[in-house]
């Protein structure tokens, strides 16, 4: 097992790239299309639904749901390729 | 079967389940009573945690707060939901590698300081206590309101059964009755929600039938709309708030989620670090249950209540105005003498206040479904307030016996602590209760203190100390009291100081006191910056302990000192 400083911070800095991006898209779905973009968003429909008023009460919370399951699928590989996993 | 026996025979069953579950998994060593033996699965985890979230107001009030701010209440769904995104990503996985059991044994150890671990038992208390108090409240509400008892004795009742379960299960009681908990409250909530989407839209899921189109081809929103703006209130779909509002008590909610001492502890509970991430995923999807039904419900809720009374005769309204108007939930006054009732947004003609509660606790009445769905929302409702008082008191026994007393005295025996930690228990089941039969005037506005508190106190310097090697005791402390103090301070001012100031011209930058722990929390940071900048760094131990817990291999149990 390598367990080397570079080494560490090598994952340390690919996991630090992951939540960069995830937060970069939480971000962007809430704060982006649920409120600053609210209004332009309005515009468009999703069958009965305003898509901002959308994005507020329904498509956030699920964009939230996503980037879990993403965050830990991708974590789970980078955990097995630095071998820094728990099994 | 008539209302009343149907809410008896199904609370009743609820309850003797989860004093069954709890002597079933009781706690023999302070490591169950703590986190369960830090052996949970991470589905049961994901699931007593929704449990633990979702209180008596996600349940009950929530979708009527959005029924009445429309699109401004997004800001409780995505708050309350985005935090999550944080807890997994940025806390959930490094709070379980450290391996303790509590918030302050990570912010005393990480920042080498009993002083640090003070601030940090001082504000876990405040934070629990406030919340715990308007559980009580609740719980004594519903009993009021479904069983015709004195809300005083519905807290009693509650709180023998919390004190049941609490005191004799400690973390690992509670887990598996929260499991129990979330069962009947989902069940509760999804039910009468179905039935009123397929009535109103014919779609038979909730999130579906909130975008679908009414039996006459409309899109139930765009008619909402027309509806609400003809009556003079603003459309339901568009915004109210201040746009730097939204966004704070936005930030707010979410950062403060993640904050929260007795949601951070149900990490603890999972066996490997890798579980805490899922667990979290799993968490959030069944809170994302109801947390997307609620819109919808809040939208069929206003839509029905204002069709089946605006201009109505008030001789003819339906059974269920009748039944509410009892309880004064809902109350009518026919100012002009016309028999009907108009329900205005201007408030000197408008005849008709409904309380908000009235979208979930009548949605059974107004769906005209069987009488057992009535006792079954009652039973719902007692599992929200129940799952989350329990996980609070927690939160409050395990600082005092453990944060204070072991902490202070590492020589006391497991047997003793143990036992300290029931007594801590009982004690804050006995304060809660009082707070719940004595409510302080201002339980409503607790609730923007617990979460600008949390937001303000502990997410900062959690993250620093596991993002940063930098930051020290010293700007830690600072940052958690320069937080505290100015959250505590402008919420204080605005809710009980000088209330009729509490209007967006007197705030500042236009934030509300909801909102004001998001710059409580950047205040926070600033601090423990700042300060680090000009004082001694930490020393090569704690240096070390963060390299660790950057990473999940040897993670092994939660341990002891």
């Amino acid at each position: 097992m390598n367990d080397s400083g570079p080494h560490r911070s090598a994952y340390w800095r690919k996991n630090l790239r992951t939540l960069a991006s995830l937060l970069l898209i939480w971000f962007i779905v809430s704060f982006g299309c649920g409120i600053l973009f609210a209004d332009t968003l309005n515009q468009f429909k999703l069958g009965g639904y305003p898509l901002g008023f959308w994005f507020a009460q329904q498509g956030s919370i699920y964009a939230f749901i996503v980037l879990i399951f993403v965050y830990v699928i991708r974590m789970n590989k980078l955990d097995k390729e630095f071998d820094v996993n728990e099994d | 079967m008539d209302i009343l026996t149907w809410t008896y025979l199904l609370v009743g069953l609820s309850f003797a389940l989860y004093i069954g579950i709890a002597i079933w998994t009781r706690a023999g060593s302070t490591k169950e009573f703590y986190v369960a033996g830090g052996g949970v699965s991470p589905l049961a985890n994901g699931m007593a945690t929704a449990a633990d979230w979702m209180s008596a107001a996600s349940f009950i009030s929530m979708a009527g707060l959005i029924s009445f701010s429309g699109y401004d209440g997004s800001v409780y769904l995505m708050g309350w939901t985005g935090g999550y995104v944080l807890l997994a990503l940025l806390l959930a996985p490094y709070l379980r590698k450290f391996g303790k059991f509590t918030v302050p044994d990570f912010v005393g150890d990480r920042y080498y300081s009993n002083k640090a671990r003070v601030v940090a038992v001082i504000a876990a208390l405040f934070i629990s206590f406030t919340y715990v108090a308007g559980q009580m409240r609740g719980v004594g509400i519903v009993f009021s309101r479904y069983l015709e008892v004195p809300i005083e004795w519905g807290v009693v009742i509650g709180m023998c059964i919390v004190f049941f379960y609490a005191v004799l299960g400690g973390m690992k009681g509670i887990t598996y009755t929260q499991v129990a908990q979330y069962c009947v409250l989902i069940f509760a909530y999804m039910v009468p929600a179905i039935f009123i989407s397929m009535q109103l839209t014919g779609n038979p899921v909730p999130q579906l039938g909130l975008g679908g189109n009414l039996e006459e081809g409309i899109p139930l929103l765009e008619k909402l709309d027309g509806v609400l703006s003809d009556l003079g209130f603003a459309e339901y779909t568009s915004g109210r708030k201040g746009m730097a509002d939204m966004l704070m008590i936005t930030l707010a909610l979410m950062v403060g989620t993640a904050g929260l001492p007795h949601v951070i502890v149900r990490f603890f509970t999972v066996p490997k670090v890798k579980d805490a991430r899922l667990s979290a995923g799993y968490a959030l999807v069944f809170i994302a249950i109801l947390y997307t039904t609620a819109p919808a419900v809040a939208a069929f809720g206003i839509y029905n209540a204002i069709q089946s009374t605006s201009e109505k005769n008030i001789s003819e309204l339906p059974t269920w105005v009748q039944t509410w108007q009892k309880t004064n939930l809902i109350q009518i006054e026919d100012k002009n003498g016309d028999q009907k009732v108009q329900y205005l947004a201007d408030p000197i003609s408008n005849e008709l206040k409904i309380d908000k509660d009235i979208m979930v606790l009548a949605s059974p009445e107004i769906a005209e479904l069987p009488n057992w769905v009535v006792g079954l929302v009652a039973a719902g409702a007692m599992a929200a307030a129940l799952s989350t008082a329990a996980g609070l008191l927690l939160v409050i026994s395990t600082s005092v016996s453990r944060d204070l007393v072991k902490n202070f005295n590492p020589g006391i025996s497991e047997k003793k602590e143990l036992r300290i930690a029931r007594l801590a228990a009982a004690g804050a089941v006995i304060l809660a209760g009082y707070f719940g039969v004595n409510p302080p005037g201002f339980v409503a506005e607790v609730v923007a203190f617990a979460f600008g508190l949390a937001a303000a106190s502990f997410f900062p310097v959690i993250i620093l100390g596991i993002f940063s090697t930098k930051i020290n005791k010293e700007g830690a402390i600072t940052g958690m009291i320069a937080g505290l103090v100015f959250t505590i301070l402008y919420i204080s001012y605005f809710k009980f100081l000088h209330p009729e100031l509490n209007t967006s011209e007197h705030w500042l930058w236009g934030i509300s006191p909801e909102g004001i722990g998001s710059i409580g929390m950047l205040l926070n940071f600033a601090c423990c910056y700042f300060v680090s900048l000009f004082t001694p760094a930490p020393p090569q131990s704690v240096q070390e302990l963060i390299q660790e817990i950057r990473i999940p291999k040897g993670a092994g149990n939660a341990h002891d000192h």
